[in-house]
C-alpha cells in the first residue's frame, strides 16, 4: 500500500484520524459520524450534486462527499445552521418532484423520506411545483417513475462505471434537466438488466423492480425502527483502524 | 343546479348531513302549502380516482385506492387486491393469505359498525330524533350513558389493533398484495386478541340488544320512516350463506323470490348497469334485467341479513331467525331495520374474529400464490356499508389502463333517495314551520345507510349544518346555522 498520511481533523469538536486522501464524508464515516446525503454513494465516484452533506469546513461551506480533508481541518457538521440548509435542500426535492409517500411502495426504504424524518420536517416550506413527469413500463422486470427522480446520478454512475453499460445520463438543462435512458425512447430498447447495480441504486422510487411492491410488510422496512444513519453511528469507533476509500 | 325545480315556492338544504361519511347535502322542494314535491341527497364532492389511476403500475392499486377513505380503507384495499389476485392468476390463495385478509376484513367490519352504532347514530336512538341538538351528539351519550361510550371506544379500537396486526397500519396499511398477503400473525399478537375476545362479544351482544330492542320498541314508528319496497343486492357463498369477504352475486325482488343468484364476480356487468343523473356527482347502479326505472336496490347490512340463507356463526345465525320472523321470513323494507342488521353483522364479525385466531394457518409461512397473467380482474367484498366493486384492466406492461370503482353507497343511492323522500313527505309535508328536529329526521333517515358519502374522510362534530330557506323568487327568506362556523 502506498504510504499515505495520516491527519488530524476535528468534527463538531471530536478529534478523530484521517487519511490523506479521504474525503470529509468518508473520513467522518469511518469515525461513526453520519453526514446526511443522497447523490453520495459509497462505491460510487462522489458526485457532489444533492449538497445535502453540507458540511463547514474551516469556516467554507463545502460538500462532505467530494471536498478532501487536509491537516488539522476543523468541520462543522450537526450544528442549526447546517440542519436548516438541508432542511431547505430536501424540501426543494419535495417539491420539485411529485413525492407520494402514501402509496409509493419504496416507503419505508426511501432514503429521501428517511432523510426528511431524520431532519424532522414535517411540511415543506416551499410551494410544491407538480411537475409533468414520464412513466417508463416498457421494461419487463424494471419501472421507471420519473415522477420521484431527485437527479442524484446515482443510476448514470453504476451503470457506466460499475455496469460498465451507459444506460442512464443526463439530458436538457437547468430546470429541464432530467434523466434519459441510452435509447430513441425506451427503456426496453437499453440493455439494462434488472440484476443491474443500477436498479439498486436509486434512493428513491424513481426506479423499480417490477412486481416487488410491497411484500416486505410495515415494521420489517429499512427505516421503520430506527432513523437513517443509525447503523452507522452504532458502530462508531474510537479511531480508524484503516482508511476507506480516498479520493482519487 | 341543473334540474328544474317543478312548481316549487321554497327550498330547503340541509348542508353538510352531519355524523354521516364524507359531505352531502339534502334539498326539499316544497310547494305554497308546504308539501314536499321533491326530495333529493346531493353528493357535491368529486374524487376521480377512477382517471388518475390510469398509467400507475398494478401492485400499487391496493395501496392507492384506499386512500378514497379512512373510515374503511380495508375494503377498498382487500376489493382491489382480490381484483389483482385475478390478474396475476392467484385463483387459489393460500390458506394463510386468505385467512389473515378475512381477519383484516372482519377487525374492519367490526370497527366500523361499532363506529357508526356508538359515535354515529346512538344519539337519535338514545335520545330522540328530535331532541335538543345539544344533547344528540356522542358527547352526550359519553355523559349520560358512559359505559357504552367506553364499549363503543374499545371495540372500535379492538378492530383496529386487529387491522394494524394484519395490514401493518391503523389505517391504509399494505397488508393484502396481489396473490397473498405480506405477513402472518404471531403467537404474541394472536394471544393478546384471544384475551379480549370474550369481552368483545358480550359487548356486541349488548349493542345488538339495543337495536333490537329499539327497532321492536318502535315499530310504528319504523313502519311509516323509510319504510318501502325494493330490491337487495349481496355477495352470498356457494351454499348461500352470509360472506362478507368472498362470494357470488345474488338478487332478490322485494317479496324475497330471487332476481339472479350465483352470479360469478368477474361478470357483474352481465347483470348490473350505472346510470349517470346531472344532479349528483354518484352513479344510479341498476339490475339489468329490470331496467333503470324500476331495477334500483339496496345494499349493506339490511341487504345481506334479507338475502342470505343463513349465517355461518351460531350467535348471529339465532339473531338473524328472530329479524327474519319479525316481517314472516320475507325481506325486512324498513330503513330503520338497517340498525338491527348491522349489529347482526357486529356480532357475526366478532365470531369470525374467534374463529380465525384459533385457526394456526394464520401463522402459516406460505403467503403469496401465482398463475398465469391476465389483462382484467374484478374483486368484489361486503363492504361494512354493502357490495363494493373493483374493476381493472392491465396492459402489458403492468399499467393500468382502465378503473371502474362501484362503492357500496353508489349502489344505495337510489334508496337513500327514496328513503330522504319518504321521510320528508311523512313529517315534513303541510307543517308550517320546519323545526331543526323535523329536519334531523331526515339526517336520521340518510344515517340508517351509513353512507360514506364520497368515501372521505370527515371529523366527527366539526361539520356545520346550514338550513336556508328561499322564496318562490329565490330570495333568501331565513337561515339557520349549527355546529362550527360555517
Amino acid at each position: 500500500m502506498e504510504h499515505m498520511e495520516q491527519y488530524s481533523i476535528t468534527i463538531d469538536g471530536r478529534t478523530l484520524t484521517a487519511w490523506e486522501g479521504q474525503t470529509i464524508m468518508e473520513a467522518a464515516h469511518d469515525a461513526g459520524i453520519y453526514v446526511p446525503h443522497l447523490c453520495y454513494l459509497r462505491g460510487l465516484v462522489p458526485f457532489g450534486s444533492c449538497r445535502v452533506c453540507t458540511v463547514k469546513a474551516d469556516g467554507r461551506f463545502v460538500s462532505a462527499c467530494t471536498q478532501p480533508v487536509t491537516p488539522k481541518m476543523t468541520i462543522e457538521n450537526d450544528s442549526e445552521e447546517l440542519l436548516d440548509l438541508r432542511r431547505s435542500l430536501i424540501e426543494m426535492l419535495f417539491v420539485e418532484g411529485n413525492h407520494f409517500c402514501m402509496f409509493c411502495e419504496k416507503s419505508g426504504n426511501c432514503e429521501l423520506q428517511a432523510i426528511a424524518y431524520r431532519l424532522g420536517i414535517s411540511a415543506p416550506r416551499h410551494d410544491y411545483q407538480f411537475p409533468e413527469r414520464r412513466l417508463d413500463a416498457s421494461h419487463p422486470d424494471i419501472f421507471l417513475d420519473m415522477n420521484r427522480c431527485i437527479l442524484c446520478a446515482r443510476c448514470v454512475r453504476a451503470s457506466r462505471d460499475l455496469d460498465g453499460k451507459g444506460c442512464f445520463d443526463f439530458v436538457g438543462r437547468g430546470r429541464g434537466r432530467r434523466i434519459a435512458v441510452n435509447a430513441e425512447a425506451r427503456l426496453s430498447d437499453t440493455v439494462v438488466d434488472v440484476t443491474d447495480e443500477a436498479i439498486d441504486v436509486c434512493p428513491v422510487g424513481a426506479i423499480l423492480k417490477k412486481r416487488v411492491g410491497f411484500k416486505v410488510p410495515i415494521g420489517r422496512r429499512t427505516y421503520d425502527l430506527e432513523p437513517i444513519g443509525s447503523d452507522l453511528e452504532a458502530r462508531r469507533r474510537p479511531r480508524a483502524a484503516a482508511p476507506t476509500g480516498g479520493a482519487s | 343546479m341543473s334540474t328544474a325545480s317543478p312548481t316549487a315556492t321554497k327550498r330547503v338544504v340541509i348542508e353538510p348531513v352531519t355524523r354521516v361519511e364524507g359531505h352531502g347535502k339534502v334539498s326539499i322542494l316544497l310547494d305554497e302549502a308546504n308539501h314536499v314535491t321533491q326530495a333529493r341527497l346531493h353528493i357535491v364532492e368529486f374524487r376521480g380516482f377512477e382517471r388518475y389511476v390510469q398509467g400507475r403500475p398494478y401492485w400499487e392499486m391496493p395501496v392507492l385506492v384506499q386512500r378514497l377513505c379512512g373510515i374503511c380503507p380495508v375494503s377498498h384495499h382487500l376489493a382491489a387486491a382480490k381484483a389483482l389476485d385475478v390478474i396475476v392468476g392467484a385463483d387459489q390463495l393460500p390458506p394463510t393469505a386468505e385467512k389473515m385478509r378475512r381477519l383484516m376484513h372482519y377487525g374492519q367490519m367490526f370497527q366500523s359498525h361499532a363506529l357508526h352504532f356508538f359515535h354515529l347514530c346512538s344519539p337519535d336512538l338514545l335520545f330522540g330524533f328530535d331532541a335538543d341538538p345539544a344533547l344528540r351528539n356522542v358527547l352526550a351519550v359519553a355523559d349520560r350513558y358512559p359505559e357504552l361510550a367506553v364499549q363503543g371506544v374499545m371495540m372500535r379500537k379492538y378492530g383496529q389493533e386487529i387491522i394494524k396486526a394484519t395490514a401493518g397500519k391503523k389505517v391504509h396499511g399494505t397488508g393484502a398484495i396481489p396473490g397473498g398477503i405480506n405477513k402472518n400473525l404471531s403467537i404474541e399478537e394472536r394471544d393478546g386478541f384471544l384475551k379480549d375476545l370474550a369481552q368483545m362479544t358480550e359487548w356486541a351482544k349488548g349493542a345488538l340488544k339495543i337495536a333490537r330492542d329499539y327497532t321492536e320498541a318502535n315499530l310504528e314508528l319504523a313502519g311509516r320512516f323509510g319504510n318501502f319496497d325494493s330490491n337487495f343486492l349481496t355477495l352470498v357463498r356457494e351454499d348461500g350463506a352470509m360472506d362478507l369477504y368472498d362470494g357470488q352475486l345474488r338478487a332478490i325482488d322485494a317479496a324475497g323470490e330471487p332476481i339472479f343468484d350465483q352470479v360469478d364476480d368477474q361478470r357483474y356487468r352481465d347483470v348490473l348497469l350505472e346510470e349517470v343523473k346531472d344532479w349528483s356527482y354518484m352513479k344510479f347502479p341498476f339490475i339489468k334485467s329490470i331496467g333503470a326505472e324500476k331495477g334500483w336496490y339496496r345494499v349493506g347490512p339490511l341487504a345481506r341479513v334479507n338475502a342470505c340463507d343463513r349465517i355461518d356463526t351460531p350467535l348471529a345465525e339465532a339473531e338473524r331467525q328472530t329479524f327474519k320472523a319479525l316481517t314472516g321470513g320475507k325481506p325486512n323494507p324498513m330503513s330503520l331495520a338497517y340498525h338491527w342488521a348491522r349489529m347482526i353483522e357486529l356480532l357475526h364479525a366478532v365470531e369470525k374474529i374467534g374463529e380465525l385466531l384459533h385457526d394456526p394457518d394464520l401463522q402459516g409461512a406460505d403467503r403469496v400464490t401465482r398463475g398465469d397473467r391476465r389483462e382484467e380482474g374484478v374483486g368484489i367484498i361486503e363492504a361494512p356499508r354493502g357490495t363494493l366493486i373493483h374493476h381493472y384492466k392491465v396492459n402489458a406492461d403492468d399499467q393500468v389502463t382502465m378503473c371502474n370503482l362501484i362503492v357500496s353507497t353508489t349502489h344505495n343511492n337510489t334508496g337513500m333517495n327514496r328513503a330522504v323522500t319518504d321521510v320528508a313527505r311523512e313529517f315534513i309535508d303541510g307543517v308550517p314551520e320546519i323545526s331543526e328536529g323535523l329536519l334531523n329526521h331526515i339526517e336520521v333517515a340518510v344515517r340508517a345507510y351509513d353512507p360514506c358519502l364520497s368515501c372521505a374522510t370527515h371529523a366527527v362534530g366539526q361539520m356545520p349544518l346550514v338550513v336556508k330557506l328561499y322564496d318562490a323568487a329565490g330570495a333568501l327568506l331565513d337561515e339557520r346555522v349549527k355546529g362550527c362556523e360555517a
